[in-house]
């Protein structure tokens, strides 16, 4: 699984790097810079957390 | 054949073409032969896919794949002519375009041919001065009820994202010309939600030459992996804006020679357009014109325009000014576009102003390092590359502005060409 975001529905809003820190930080303005490697197991839990608390759902876990 | 005896200028898409108007359609006719689907037992998907003809549109996918795959569905499809040629330096699709805009048509309606495609759109800017070649050419052919597949020309916003293909297939849906996240791609939802079919006009061009002559006609000439031929922009010292066709493979040095170009009184080329990279003149007096080529040394063959930039023209204020050019022109949509361009470019005007600062040194490392692959289309990638590939093949300039010591006595500024920008138009 991969965590990517839709930058243009991504409004800025830092829920994903709070709840997904080992893999996603934030830029100087806000925006998520998202390690594009294969998630470990042991996020994927986190992952989709992050995922469902973006307030525009532009966090997404692909299954590639 | 002799790589000499490759290398020579072949005119293919300009065969026939004249200086001042647009062939008609006997003219075009007596020029390519008549118009038709390959012979019996074969079929014009099979035939781009053996040509192995990659997309002219600046990603260089190939284009028999892409037939395949948007062709595989049950469904109808739509064929989208990409003329826009949104990037300032290139005006290889203009020509043709303009000059010889049958061969596209004739590609459109081949290409819906053989993918089932019921409607077909032709798309260049807002005012371009194509428009009434192609107004004729598209009433000639109606006379002549050569088409079974209509085509409708549109005219886009002139702004340099509204030509990506999925900010194409948002216009024609009804939207705003700006890139849309992906997928889907167009090939698997496009137009009317159909599979759709995004095509270069160049490479529409070399499909109907394919359906004429066949893909061992179109291999005969040019890299053996890729071969057929290439329309190239040149600019340089002696020349500007030369449309020439050149076999793929052909040097960087050959190329910029026959379009009239004194490579000796240059300082470093732009290969591939604003979304392309920059070479120092020693790197790219060896450079071979092929996409893979090209992405071996890190750069990409983009829209085919080679831009030989003279002695003496600044190299950090016509990054500074492109810099800009790109960022105003950012659909503004993803937070990395709409802040890491900006403040790309205001980096590049403090250095070209002479008043640098080392910390702002990293932040622009930063951001070009960042932006890639964080757009919802690729503008930032080509921006940042372009950036970054022109700060190392324009090292001195830049050692000269980092000392405060600004322009060398006498340098040229608004060399390299930078068009308005029609803000907030995107309809
Ligand atoms: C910002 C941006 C601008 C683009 N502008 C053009 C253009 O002006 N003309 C073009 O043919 N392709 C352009 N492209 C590439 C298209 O998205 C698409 O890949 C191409 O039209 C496909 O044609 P091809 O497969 O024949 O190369 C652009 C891509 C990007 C990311
Ligand atoms: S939580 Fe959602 S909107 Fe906020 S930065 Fe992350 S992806 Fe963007
Ligand atoms: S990356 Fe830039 S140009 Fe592309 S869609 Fe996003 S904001 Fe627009």
């Amino acid at each position: 699984m991969r965590v990517k975001v839709n930058p243009i529905e991504c409004k800025a809003h830092g829920v994903c790097a709070e709840l997904l820190p080992e893999w996603i930080e934030l830029d100087e303005w806000g925006y998520p810079v998202i390690d594009g490697g294969e998630l470990p197991r042991q996020l994927v839990a986190h992952a989709k957390r992050a995922a469902a608390a973006c307030p525009t759902l532009a966090l997404i876990l692909a299954k590639d | 054949m002799s790589p000499a005896a490759r290398s020579k200028p072949t005119a293919r898409l300009l065969a026939g073409l004249l200086p001042d108007r647009a062939l008609t359609w006997e003219e075009h006719l007596a020029a390519h032969g008549p118009l038709a689907q390959p012979g019996p037992g074969k079929h014009l998907v099979v035939e781009v896919e053996r040509s192995g003809l990659l997309g002219r549109g600046g990603a260089g996918f190939p284009t028999g794949r892409k037939m395949r795959t948007v062709a595989a569905g049950a469904r109808r499809t739509v064929v989208v002519a990409n003329g826009a040629e949104s990037e300032p330096a290139s005006h290889k699709d203009h020509v043709l375009l303009s000059h010889e805009p049958h061969l596209v048509l004739d590609g459109m309606e081949l290409a819906a041919g053989a993918i089932a495609a019921d409607q077909g759109h032709l798309l260049v800017h807002r005012g371009s001065s194509a428009l009434p070649a192609l107004r004729v050419a598209l009433a000639e052919r109606a006379r002549a009820r050569v088409d079974r597949t209509p085509v409708t020309l549109h005219e886009l916003p002139a702004r340099y994202v509204a030509s990506e293909e999925s900010a194409l297939v948002h216009f024609l849906n009804g939207g705003d010309a700006k890139p849309t996240y992906t997928p889907p791609r167009p090939f698997e939802q496009g137009v009317a939600r159909r599979p759709t079919l995004v095509n270069n006009v160049e490479t529409l061009a070399q499909v109907a030459l394919i359906a004429r002559h066949g893909s061992e006609w179109f291999r005969a000439v040019g890299d053996a992996d890729e071969p057929g031929t290439l329309l190239v922009t040149v600019s340089g010292p002696g020349t500007v804006d030369k449309v020439v066709e050149v076999p793929t493979g052909t040097s960087l040095e050959q190329t910029t020679r026959v379009a009239g170009v004194d490579l000796g009184a240059a300082s470093a080329v732009l290969v591939g357009g604003y979304f392309g990279t920059w070479v120092g003149i020693g790197q790219a007096r060896a450079l071979h014109l092929t996409q893979h080529a090209l992405r071996a040394g890190g750069g990409a063959l983009g829209a085919g325009v080679l831009l030989a930039v003279p002695h003496g023209v600044c190299g950090v204020t016509e990054l500074a000014r492109v810099a800009r050019y790109l960022a105003r022109e950012s659909a503004g949509q993803c937070g990395p576009c709409l802040n890491g361009l900006p403040a790309i470019a205001a980096a590049l005007e403090e250095l070209a102003g002479g008043s640098w600062d080392p910390r702002r040194g990293a932040a622009l490392d930063r951001w070009l390092s960042l932006m890639p692959g964080r757009g919802a289309c690729r503008h930032p990638d080509g921006a940042t590359r372009f950036v970054g590939t022109g700060l190392a093949a324009f090292a001195e300039d830049v050692e000269r502005h980092q000392r405060g010591m600004i322009c060398a006595p006498g340098a040229r500024t608004g060399w390299l060409p930078v068009p308005a920008t029609a803000e907030g138009v995107w309809r």
